[in-house]
């Protein structure tokens, strides 16, 4: 495929959502004591859609609950409140077999390659297991699918018996990303992919996920803290603090013309490749440290440390508003920054 | 194995010098040669390391406890492991100068604030009472670094300093490096994986590959036309936050090498999408190539027409 059709394709979606997440609330509990305990508000009130063979980018700091989301879309946690749905089926009102058998379309890339496969497993069973715990193909057919999955995932077929340890962490992202795909899902949340991974081989598994997705017709939240390669990945991008999103759009709209101060903030931190920009450009540097989650900031949660905060912002909260073709900020004063 | 095979460079006094490479390039080693602190059962077999005329490499255990941290100062990745937990921020920094005899104990104990104040910690004269799990990750490395400027050291190396931390408090730290470099003169090496943040500190850039120096040269020179195909393509495979249109990155294929065991010829050849036979069998010298910038290939950048459309 040329570059032409390929980016022509990422653009291309039909805009039908696959999954909707309305209102959802993950709430942890900290601690016991006598007056009872902590709670920290992970994701706080979180409205997404994530449309058919799109990237959506879910971008934020650490701790700011986008980790928690993505689980939670996938159902590896339950909702405090709020519903998910798939494909208009809401996930959090479904149980047992029937939620089963939808988890078969909806899988999860993990961050750390070294601890998220088991050590004990030979490759082939570890990318093998949910075809066995689906049924799906067994012996001889299993091992094919197996191998077909390794192929188009660059690793070798041949190495379907041996063991995690005998692969660098670029090819254990491979077999991570095969585990994902033996089940031919639709839905993929890749959890910071590429962030434990050298320079040179971030590239690759990049491009990987971008074949595909181009291959597979496949949808993708991708999480991640580096927001060159949020961008560089995804359709539209989503910016969360503090549990809650407070920009979204299309990552055109939010590169040139970031509305929200925090994205503001976030892109005049990243430093980019070039001296000669570097020399010109200056981050804009918060004061403060990140609020706890365990009691947020009324209001406008980045008040504490906007730059331009004004009494509003502490005393009413901004609702995630759309400001021009479906480019929402939540802020009293968007794009002032 | 060899982790650092025959590297030699300079650093002038109030230079910025940034050493990237990939894990296992012996961008770490190095600078720990350079402190003698390489770990057992590693050991400097040859060379120098002159801290002006002085060999580093040759010091008695004395001398060189007086060159740790008063001349040359060092900060680590994770300020948490490098802080003592149980003692107050205030006395660890305290310490760190007492244990150079610049300073006399009172004029230690009144230098911790105005140093503290220096590296932007705020409220400092209430916080040198806090000890480190009170700091944010940030805090933490600021405190880090007034430990390391504390006997005002000529040279101070940092070594991944803002990998464990979020962009935000990354920007914060690398601007305050940059303002302390200039404020105090000190020179400052910086190691990182990440070619971004060099761009945004350095005035000049050392690049590893495989324990070598493969290319090295004033900042703009290395980020504009790189000669080495390693520079070249490390620089094409991250995407930029100022990318307009969707290209797709340059990767490049396979693995850093083994050190234990290196192929024969150029030690990056078996990735190189530019090599040419020689490649296979001779190892390259470093030579100059512009000025101030040398690098470690029989091809070089400039040779190549349409680099992009070559396939590996």
């Amino acid at each position: 495929m040329t570059a032409v059709a390929s980016s022509a394709a990422r653009t291309d979606t039909d805009a039908t959502p696959l999954i909707r997440v309305e209102n959802v609330v993950k709430h942890f509990a900290v601690g016991s004591g006598l007056i009872g305990h902590a709670v920290v508000h992970a994701v706080d009130g979180v409205d997404l859609v994530v449309n058919t063979g799109e990237t959506l980018g879910l971008v934020g700091e650490s701790g700011c609950g986008k980790s928690t989301l993505g689980r939670v879309i996938v159902q590896l946690q339950p909702a405090t409140s709020g519903h998910v749905y798939f494909k208009d089926v809401d996930l959090t009102r479904t149980r047992g077999e029937k939620l089963r058998r939808l988890r078969q379309q909806m899988q999860m890339i993990f961050q750390d390659p070294y601890a998220s496969l088991n050590p004990r497993m030979a490759v082939g069973d570890i990318i093998g297991e949910p075809l066995h715990n689906f049924g799906l193909a067994r012996g001889r057919e299993a091992n094919k699918r197996v191998q077909d999955v390794m192929r188009v995932c660059g690793l070798n077929p041949g190495f379907i018996n041996r063991y995690p340890h005998e692969f660098s962490g670029g090819q254990r992202q491979r077999i991570g990303i095969a585990r994902a795909l033996v089940l031919n899902p639709s839905f993929i949340v890749a959890d910071e992919p590429v962030s434990a991974l050298d320079v040179s081989i971030q590239a690759q598994i990049v491009n990987l996920m971008e074949d595909l997705q181009d291959r597979f017709h496949l949808t993708f939240l991708f999480i991640a803290h580096d927001l060159s390669v949020v961008h560089h990945m995804s359709d539209r991008i989503a910016v969360m603090y503090l549990g809650k999103i407070v920009e979204l759009g299309s990552t055109a709209a939010v590169r040139d013309k970031p509305l929200h101060p925090y994205t503001k903030v976030l892109q005049s931190s990243v430093p980019i490749p070039d001296p000669d920009l570097e020399s010109s450009r200056h981050p804009i540097l918060l004061t403060g440290e990140i609020p706890s989650p365990v009691n947020p900031p009324s209001a406008c949660r980045f008040h504490t440390r906007c730059p331009i905060a004004q009494p509003i912002c502490s005393e009413v909260e901004p609702p995630l508003e759309s400001n021009s073709d479906g480019h929402l900020a939540a802020c009293h004063f968007p794009g002032k920054l | 194995m060899t982790a650092v095979d025959g590297i030699s460079f300079n650093i002038d006094r109030g230079e910025r010098v940034g050493i990237v490479g990939e894990s296992g390039s012996g961008k770490t080693m190095t600078a720990l040669s350079l402190l003698r602190l390489v770990p057992e059962p590693g050991r400097i077999t040859k060379g120098r390391i002159l801290f002006g005329e002085r060999d580093v490499v040759h010091m008695t255990d004395e001398e060189i406890r007086e060159y740790r941290g008063a001349d040359v100062a060092m900060i680590f990745q994770d300020p948490m492991t490098s802080l003592n937990p149980v003692l107050r921020v205030g006395f660890q920094i305290e310490e760190a100068m007492a244990a150079h005899r610049r300073f006399t104990r009172r004029q230690a104990q009144e230098r911790v604030v105005p140093i503290m104040k220096r590296v932007r910690i705020p409220a400092a004269a209430q916080r040198i009472r806090d000890y480190p799990h009170q700091f944010s990750g940030g805090m933490r490395q600021r405190v880090m670094i007034a430990m390391g400027l504390s006997n005002e050291p000529s040279l101070l190396i940092a070594d991944e300093p803002t990998t464990a931390l979020d962009v935000t408090v990354q920007a914060s730290i690398i601007e305050l490096l940059r303002d302390l470099s200039r404020e105090m003169g000190a020179a400052v090496i910086l190691i990182t994986h990440n070619l971004s943040v060099i761009a945004s500190l350095c005035d000049r850039v050392i690049v590893m590959y495989a324990g070598r120096i493969v290319e090295e040269g004033p900042t703009r020179a290395i980020f504009k036309s790189p000669q080495h195909p390693y520079t070249w393509s490390l620089l094409r495979s991250l995407p930029r936050l100022d990318e307009r249109e969707h290209e797709k990155l340059i990767s490049i294929s396979g693995l850093p090498p083994d050190l234990s065991n290196l192929p024969p010829g150029c030690k990056f050849h078996p990735r190189c999408r530019f090599r040419i036979d020689r490649c296979f069998k001779e190892e390259p010298e470093l030579e100059n190539v512009g000025p101030g910038q040398d690098a470690r290939c029989w091809v070089l950048m400039r040779n190549v027409t349409e680099p992009e459309a070559v396939k590996s």
